[in-house]
């Protein structure tokens, strides 16, 4: 009988927990819980992440998604959690029509996910022999600019096309920075009227 | 002794389809938590886990480990789920400031009661 292969037991070890708190976020009625369970959920898809091979979108999904992202959230609950919206009921009606409606649709994906013969994965041997270099320098030459993972691409006219990521990244960059402008302004405390000239 | 089945998803290393179903898995349950929950940051979760679902995708068809073939997308996957991580940022800066808005104006964060456009 073969030994166990390492990855493959960590992989349903962290999808297994991915999905169960996906689930629980789902189920739950509580949304202190339901917070809770997402940031479970998110960190173990990270170390999905990181068995791909992806090490740097692993460790910036756990810096921004869990660390800023869903902090952020967990602000929004404190801020609104009175007793009332703590525990909020949907009617047993809409929850049949979704599971149903789910069903559907998990078992659409599902088909459309093992109905490609490539996709089924490597051998043993082959997956044990494969060699991926750290993916920090290559994602940021590329953020720069520079695809230097492509170099070696023998097409040229396909190479003229691999410029890049740079204008990406700086429309990213405006973007992030109008949108927390906006969401600063947005959610700023409301100051009554001739409060100034009452201070005064 | 384990049975055969478990065994040979512990001895044969997962491929795309494993983390597709991951992915598919996730996305459903974001998108029905979106649709059932009455909570406005219940929503805002759902998103998240919606967003999380696509980016497994794009990750599992960048690997090499799982699909070592010209038809990889390399580090284009890793790229794209990068800007998906920081556009997630954003929305949920936003979303929180409108439904903060909303609960200040309102003094309830149930979206059912956001019906004053309906004529």
């Amino acid at each position: 009988m073969d030994s166990i292969y390492w990855p493959s037991f960590f992989f349903w070890l962290f999808s297994g927990v991915a999905c169960t708190f996906a689930l629980g976020v789902l189920l739950s009625k509580n949304i202190v819980r339901m917070a809770f369970y997402l940031v479970i959920s998110l960190a173990s898809t990270s170390g999905l992440f990181f068995l791909a091979g992806a090490d740097f979108v692993g460790a910036m999904q756990l810096m921004i998604y869990v660390g800023g992202t869903l902090v952020l959230l967990i602000f929004g609950v404190m801020l609104t959690s009175q007793d009332r919206f703590v525990e909020m009921r949907t009617s047993s009606g809409e929850w049949v029509i979704a599971f149903f409606i789910g069903l559907m649709l998990f078992f659409t994906l599902g088909r459309a996910a093992f109905g490609v013969a490539a996709w089924k994965g490597l051998d043993r041997e082959t997956a044990e022999a494969v060699e991926v270099e750290r993916t920090v320098t290559p994602l940021a030459m590329g953020l720069l600019g520079a695809r230097v993972d492509q170099l070696d691409e023998p097409d040229a006219a396909k190479r003229e096309g691999m410029s890049g990521y740079l204008f990406h990244f700086e429309i990213v960059s405006v973007h992030l920075l109008v949108v927390l402008i906006g969401a600063a302004y947005l959610a700023r405390a409301k100051r009554k009227t001739g409060s100034v000239a009452a201070n005064a | 002794m384990l049975n055969p089945i478990l065994a040979n998803l512990l001895t044969e290393p997962v491929g795309v389809s494993h983390y597709v179903l991951v992915g598919a898995f996730m996305f459903t349950c974001g998108v029905l938590c979106m649709a059932t929950k009455r909570n406005a940051l219940g929503i805002l979760m759902g998103i998240e886990l919606v967003l999380n679902g696509a980016n497994l995708n794009f990750i599992a068809f960048g690997s090499r480990y799982l699909r070592n073939d010209a038809n990889t997308l390399g580090l284009d996957g890793q790229l794209i789920s990068l800007f998906v991580i920081v556009l997630a940022a954003a929305e949920a800066a936003v979303a929180l400031a409108i439904v903060l808005n909303f609960y200040n104006n309102n003094d309830s964060v149930d979206v059912d009661r956001a019906d004053q456009l309906s004529g």
